[in-house]
């Protein structure tokens, strides 16, 4: 019987990615994908008629430009493509539009807060701040604190070392931002309570926190530091939907000679006298392979698929209180037109890029209190795009694709189990939400796939439906990820990895994991590493 | 688009000055960049003949875009004494002061002219926006502030007949204001303000006026100058004259404090040459007062130098050596040709202790010509004034021409 | 005045609050001429004992001791001052509407259907706690390490840092440690532990004081800060109420040889060419001294006393920054007689009682606090001091609570009918579990933190001088450039709770600001 050199358990963006930087070393890889498609989060659906859904993320700015270069992502059908505009409704029938345009976007802030207008630059300085200290680091693998190992020791001094070079005040800033709560974080630079809650967003997104909850302006970088080509902040769309970015993963993959098996779940990760020995699958197949490596999150990987005997108790408890909870829904919608938003003058494009609706901080930190207390946002933060306004292939001449993400939207509802009736009052709320501020919203449906943390976690297996893997808190984060002991992707037996967003640095359609996990396992190897070093400017 | 209201920025990104259908109208080239927001020209008809209206006659630039705003209340002098290192009690009513400001730490965050228009009223005249700055720097002082860009039109009127044609105008008692005098004259539809002052390096005034006068103070400008070459001039031409007089400019010799993101990257008034504006012992704290001692005490890191330029190839982007083919110690920042010095000059940088007055600095000086690339190392010496500095820039009253 | 500008003083000190008089204690022992001014009629600040309701006597904000700095309590003898505790070890018993109350105490957790598991648990999370409390505690008695120009000291409590996490604890404990430190109380709560009323209680004594919810991250550490601070969570109850430590260090700073003034409100602070050289009282009278020392917070002493106008416009930004949203009100209620508290004897009533049933219910209470709203259902440490100490009244019993979340910022403002409501509110909370608390009442006022602010000058009402989290602690408190005591103007310095380690009644703040002074000369 044939064995590998690595197998790699899901292709979601991660997997593929680890699996075709292994490729390239030369190495034989399998990559075993229980769904029928790749991609697992990072997908296009093709669930009515015509359209292709981005039906769980939809927008593209943390990947690694490194990666998409190196592997030649644009030779395998990749294109993002950035996008303009966007806006948040207010309930008086205003807006407050975005724009790329420095200049437009401060003469859209003076129209709501002429006192705001200088203070969004200063804020915009000081993020820079922090993403251009953020971003070399996502490349590299977290030290382990404890450790006197060199490499260790080393990494600490490069952190030392980055730290000293912010200078007293700066670190001093850097400290207060990753400990403070976004909403007091804004409440430094604005007044506005709607430009506060314009920005507030991007600190909430796929999290368990609120606005108001210590922590939350780091998930706000976490929305900053990626880019497209070089224009920090900004975000894209994949053409084609996000599986293009899973597809061009997988085409580079096999490129490089790796081989992908999809339909077939992995039940347990084979280990003999602590050392790792390939798969079992569901079926009951036995695959044989020195190296297996989890893009399952930190849950699945460590109460699922390895047994507990082998995962050792200290493990076991670590992945038991992993934080990883559902916050988020999501509304994929078929459309026969655009909807009209009254509130948007005419000829504006802003449509073209997010919206939002939730014009004051409180409102937002109430539709927190509701996901508290195991109920679905009443008045929910959603982060809406109609990707077809700017890419042609997803939907019919004239149709449109909307994604409507929801934040917040709870594991189980009230202490239960989700039930279809459940999904469609949550979704029903979402729809008449907007139809609150688009008279032609509803009559445009044409179809409705309403997604709820079961859904999440039922189709793309991650648990309780957290879109990072994992919730990012101070105590999940560098090398608390997934677990102390554990940040450097490498399991509790011989040969068995973690490649997966449960890793350092972190949820979204990054690939940074899967790249960390693949230089790593090189290493081990002794192998010399095809994954390229973080090329980002001074 | 043009959008003359500054409301349609959904549609258009490009703003008007009120000077907007004047400068169109003798604009023979069509090239124009964004100032702040406003569409602002480069060059209206020939570099060349616009720089010499600037030293040969009067020049007319639209400075409206401009960050201008309005300070006033009964602690607005305290107000601008704690913003500025200047002593500003010596700044009387009817003067204008040209300054820099700094954060806590002494470094620049931009320059620019105050205008002590009342006794507890002040006008700030930045390259920069600074309503955070302000607004910042407000907390605990019985003032008012206000961005008064949108409100006051402005041009600059410059070159040796300005005062000339000022007189013709009927500003009566012009030429007895001082270098950095400011003074309101009647006007049709309400009082405006003449300043003294510029960016040129050569007798000048500004004219500050409300939106609705722009026209008409525009007309006046020309038909009194109608002899004398009076010309509309574009941001090339005045790029030359301030290089030429030596004066620096944001995000070109600095990088202002509060938009530099990367550590070290931002000035000192010291490192820009500028420590005369800087008043540790005015007995009062000001904006980076601490960390200018300390440096005053302990050296800065760079000095601002103004080059001659062997040779005529401009230094542009070029690295300072401390001799041919030595260690790099500095860069050039700004080059011009100066058409009236007729030398090679530029503005830049060298580390401590390189680049005191007299001595040499090497350029390595990239060029091209038709599109071959050369290298040449020339000899620059460091002068002690600007490569354009006359007597007529403050003489009172100046002459006529 | 008798003394009007013709004595100068090494120190004056703005404030007789206990980190004042701390401060004051230790410069006059080390042979400065200090000068301490107390706007009020008597010292202590917020730290004193009010008579309330016919020569009844309470604490009017903090009443028990937990906090207070060994070693300050050491060097200033405040024994030997008169300090007495009527009662040490004091008990928790988190009560449980149902009467199953659970009992916290050295010997560990029982009651309330505590299994054995949780019981054990307890013990085990505890002492946990403490090995890290032993290992930051010195932390607490420096100024905030310099890191960028560190001295001598610094570099020997850097490491001695380094060295405690890493060996003091070891490579696992120290992992677990770095994972913590930044959680929330409510989720390391569900980690560790079972049983409601427990996870009630730890997680009501982490938000005791703060703006912050048990799932806010950062409560642990505040949990932490209270052993860290304290000796090791023990509490105490002084004898003659708050004022009673204070007055001993009181005593112990006229018995050095500083003079304390009350009655003697600062106006503002005298600067000349960009040095604090005095102050002048509302009365006009001026002091003038070579270290001008607030014992203010920092808001209220760089806003209010000196003027922003005397420091670089960053810094006051940074200042205006500085959170002090207070959230704890306190209650006073004179009792004619014990009530009967469901399933509680007499003696049980010692104890330092909790109204805080589980972990949801202190969150819940919180979510009103983050918009103004004073909670619907209120969570209360309750404390009956009269039982103990038989100085505060002549008869009868006084009973004070601790109440959360009652904001300063309440919407609406804190009228006289939302202060009667919310009085109502808390008894009908305590009538819960005593419901013959009424047939008792002499007469009952609230404490708003709006009450704390105008009659302590507490800014927010808040009793830490400044919220204690992550982005305000250590070399960020209260400002990075003001770390370390001196605030930048020569001449100036704070020595209050605003500053490092922050507030309770600790004394360390005082103690390290003196000693940051007296050391200066040296280096």
């Amino acid at each position: 019987m044939k064995k590998y050199d690595v197998i790699v358990v899901g292709a979601g963006h991660n997997g593929l990615t680890n699996g075709a930087f292994l490729a390239k070393a030369g190495l034989d890889v399998l990559v075993i994908e229980k769904n029928d498609y790749i991609g697992g989060a990072t997908v296009s659906r093709n669930l009515h008629k015509d359209w292709k859904y981005s039906n769980c993320s939809y927008v593209c700015s943390l990947f690694r430009p490194e990666i998409y270069r190196d592997l030649n992502l644009a030779k395998h059908g990749l294109q993002v493509v950035t996008y303009n505009g966007g806006f948040t409704l207010t309930e008086g029938g205003d807006y407050l539009g975005s724009y790329n345009d420095h200049e437009r976007m401060r003469r859209e802030i003076y129209r709501h807060s002429p006192v705001d207008v200088d203070a969004y630059d200063r804020f915009g300085t000081e993020m820079a701040k922090w993403c251009r200290f953020i971003r070399p680091m996502l490349l590299r693998t977290p030290p382990d604190p404890t450790s006197f190992k060199f490499r260790d020791l080393d990494e600490l001094a490069f952190l030392a070392k980055k730290f000293g070079e912010l200078g007293s005040k700066d670190l001093h800033d850097f400290m207060r931002f990753f400990t403070i709560s976004v909403a007091d974080y804004l409440d430094q630079f604005f007044t506005s309570d709607l430009v506060k809650a314009h920005k507030a967003g991007s600190g909430i997104i796929g999290t368990g926190l609120g606005p108001m909850s210590p922590g939350s302006a780091y998930v706000m970088l976490h929305h900053y530091m990626g880019d497209v080509d070089g224009s920090m902040g900004a975000w894209g769309f994949a053409r084609g939907g996000m599986g293009s970015i899973a597809t061009a993963l997988c085409g580079a993959f096999q490129e490089y000679g790796g081989e992908l098996r999809t339909g077939s779940g992995v039940d347990k990760i084979l280990v003999t006298n602590g050392r790792v020995r390939g798969v079992v699958l569901e079926n009951g197949d036995e695959i044989q392979a020195d190296r297996v490596v989890s893009n399952l999150d930190a849950k699945r990987t460590f109460l699922q698929i390895l047994d507990p005997k082998d995962a050792g108790e200290k493990v076991v408890k670590a992945a038991k209180r992993f934080k990883i909870r559902g916050s988020s829904g999501k509304l994929n919608i078929a459309l026969n037109g655009v909807p009209e938003f009254p509130a948007l003058p005419k000829g504006s494009r802003l449509i073209h890029g997010d919206f939002h609706i939730v014009d004051n901080m409180e409102a937002y930190e109430r539709a927190y209190d509701d996901w508290k207390d195991g109920r679905f946002s009443k008045n929910p933060y959603i982060d809406a795009l109609i990707p077809t306004l700017t890419d042609p292939t997803m939907a019919p001449e004239g149709k449109h694709f909307m994604s409507v993400f929801v934040q917040y939207c709870p594991p189980s509802v009230n202490g239960r189990e989700w039930t279809d009736e459940l999904v469609k009052e949550f979704g029903d709320n979402v729809i008449d939400h907007i139809a609150k501020y688009s008279p032609n919203f509803k009559d445009l449906i044409e179809h409705v796939e309403v997604r709820t943390p079961r859904e999440i976690e039922n189709e793309a297996g991650l648990t309780q439906g957290n879109i990072f893997h994992g919730e990012l808190t101070l105590d999940q984060l560098m090398f608390n990820r997934p677990f102390p002991g554990y940040a450097q992707y490498r399991g509790p037996v011989n040969g068995m990895y973690m490649c997966g967003s449960s890793t350092h640095p972190g949820g979204g359609v990054m690939a940074a994991p899967g790249a960390n996990a693949a230089r790593e396992i090189l290493m081990d190897m002794k192998l010399s590493t095809t994954v390229p070093e973080d090329a980002s400017d001074d | 688009m043009r959008d003359l209201s500054g409301q349609n920025h959904y549609l258009s990104a490009v703003r008007a000055t009120p000077f907007y259908e004047k400068q169109k109208a003798v604009d023979l080239v069509n090239t124009w960049h964004r100032w702040q927001g406003y569409t602002v020209p480069d060059v209206l008809d020939n570099v060349t003949v616009e720089y010499f209206a600037i030293r040969n006659s009067a020049s007319v630039f639209d400075i409206t875009p401009m960050s201008k705003y309005r300070i006033k209340g009964p602690d607005a002098l305290a107000f601008m004494n704690r913003l500025l290192p200047r002593d500003m009690t010596k700044l009387r009513v009817g003067r204008v002061g040209y300054t820099v400001w700094c954060d806590d730490e002494g470094m620049v965050i931009d320059d620019g002219t105050v205008f002590r228009v009342a006794e507890d009223e002040y006008w700030l005249c930045a390259q920069e926006r600074q309503l955070e700055v302000l607004k910042r720097n407000a907390i605990g002082f019985q003032i008012e502030y206000a961005e008064i860009t949108d409100e006051v039109a402005a041009l600059s009127f410059q070159g040796p007949v300005t005062c000339k044609i000022l007189k013709n105008a009927g500003f009566a008692g012009i030429e007895t204001m001082k270098m950095f005098d400011l003074r309101f004259f009647d006007f049709p539809d309400g009082e405006i303000m003449i300043s003294r002052s510029g960016y040129t390096g050569d007798l000048g005034y500004e004219v500050w006026v409300q939106n609705d006068q722009a026209e008409a103070i525009w007309d006046t400008l020309f038909e009194a100058g109608k002899h004398y070459d009076i010309r509309a001039i574009g941001g090339d031409a005045l790029e030359i004259a301030r290089v030429e007089a030596g004066l620096i400019a944001a995000h070109v010799e600095f990088s202002p404090a509060n938009e530099t993101v990367r550590p070290g990257h931002a000035k000192s008034p010291y490192e820009l040459g500028l420590g005369w504006l800087v008043k540790l012992d005015k007995g009062v704290v000001f904006n980076g007062r601490r960390a200018l001692m300390k440096e005053k005490k302990n050296g800065s890191r760079h000095r601002f130098v103004k080059l001659d330029v062997e040779g005529n190839k401009t230094a542009c982007n070029a690295y300072l050596f401390d001799k041919k083919h030595g260690k790099q110690i500095g860069h050039v920042s700004s080059t011009a040709w100066a058409p009236t010095a007729k030398k090679n000059i530029a503005l830049g940088f060298v580390d401590m202790p390189h680049g005191e007055i007299g001595t040499e600095v090497w350029a390595e000086i990239y060029y091209m010509k038709e599109l071959k690339w050369n290298t040449r190392w020339a000899k620059c010496t460091v002068m002690k004034d600007a490569a354009w500095n006359p007597p007529r820039k403050t003489l009172t009253p100046p002459a006529d021409f | 005045m008798t003394d009007m500008s013709n004595t100068t003083y090494d120190s004056i000190i703005i404030g007789g609050g206990h980190n004042g008089l701390v401060c004051a204690a230790y410069l006059a022992k080390a042979g400065k001429r200090v000068l301490v001014l107390e706007a009020r009629g008597e010292i202590g600040g917020a730290a004193n004992t009010m008579t309330f309701c016919d020569g009844r006597k309470v604490s009017p904000c903090a009443h028990y001791l937990n906090q207070l700095n060994s070693t300050v309590r050491r060097d200033l003898n405040l024994t030997s001052h008169g300090l007495k505790m009527a009662g040490s070890d004091i008990s928790t018993i988190a009560l449980n509407p149902e009467g199953d109350h659970l009992f916290l105490n050295d010997q560990g957790a029982s009651g309330a259907g505590i299994s054995a598991n949780d019981a054990a648990n307890y013990g085990r999370f505890m002492k946990l706690m403490q090995q890290y409390s032993t290992m930051l505690g010195f932390l607490v008695d420096l100024p905030p390490i310099d890191i960028f120009n560190p001295d001598w000291d610094d570099k020997v409590a850097a490491l001695k840092l380094g060295w405690n996490v890493r060996f003091g604890l070891g490579a696992e404990k120290m992992s677990e440690f770095l994972r913590m430190v930044g959680m929330n109380i409510y989720d390391v709560l569900d980690d560790e532990f079972d049983n409601p009323t427990l996870k009630g209680a730890l997680a009501f004594d982490a938000v005791l004081g703060t703006h912050t919810g048990p799932r806010s991250p950062g409560s642990v550490l505040t949990f932490l800060y209270r052993m860290v601070a304290g000796t090791d969570g023990a509490v105490e109850l002084p004898e003659g109420g708050m004022g009673a430590v204070t007055s001993a260090m009181a005593k112990a700073a006229a018995g050095f040889g500083a003079t304390i003034k009350t009655g003697a409100r600062v106006a503002s602070v005298i600067v000349e060419n960009c040095v604090a050289t005095g102050v002048v009282l509302d009365n006009g009278a001026t002091y003038s001294a070579t270290h001008i020392i607030s014992n203010a917070d920092p808001k209220t002493t760089v806003m209010d006393i000196v003027g922003p106008r005397h420091f670089e416009a960053d810094f006051v930004k940074r200042v205006d920054n500085i959170r002090m949203r207070g959230n704890a009100a306190k209650l006073h209620i004179a009792l004619k007689s014990l009530p009967r508290f469901t399933n509680l004897s007499a003696e049980q009533l010692r104890s330092r009682l909790l109204i805080a049933p589980t972990h949801d219910d202190v969150e819940r209470a919180f979510n009103h606090a983050k918009y103004g709203e004073a909670s619907a259902n209120p969570m209360m440490e309750i404390s009956i001091p009269s039982i103990d100490d038989e100085t505060l009244c002549d008869e009868g019993h006084v009973l004070s609570a601790i109440v959360q979340y009652a904001p300063y910022t309440l919407k609406g403002g804190w009228t006289e009918a939302a202060k009667d409501n919310f009085r109502d509110a808390c008894i009908d909370r305590i009538a819960r579990y005593a419901p013959d608390i009424r047939d008792h009442i002499e007469a009952a006022e609230l404490v708003t933190p709006a009450d704390l602010e105008q009659r302590y000058g507490m800014r927010g009402g808040n009793w830490h001088h400044g919220e204690l989290t992550l982005d305000q602690m250590l070399m960020l408190r209260p400002a990075p450039e003001a770390s370390r005591y001196a605030l930048p103007l020569d001449g100036l310095y704070l020595c209050g709770a605003g500053a490092h380690p922050g507030g309770g009644v600790m004394g360390a703040a005082g103690k390290n600001a003196a000693k940051t002074i007296l050391s200066e000369g040296r280096s």
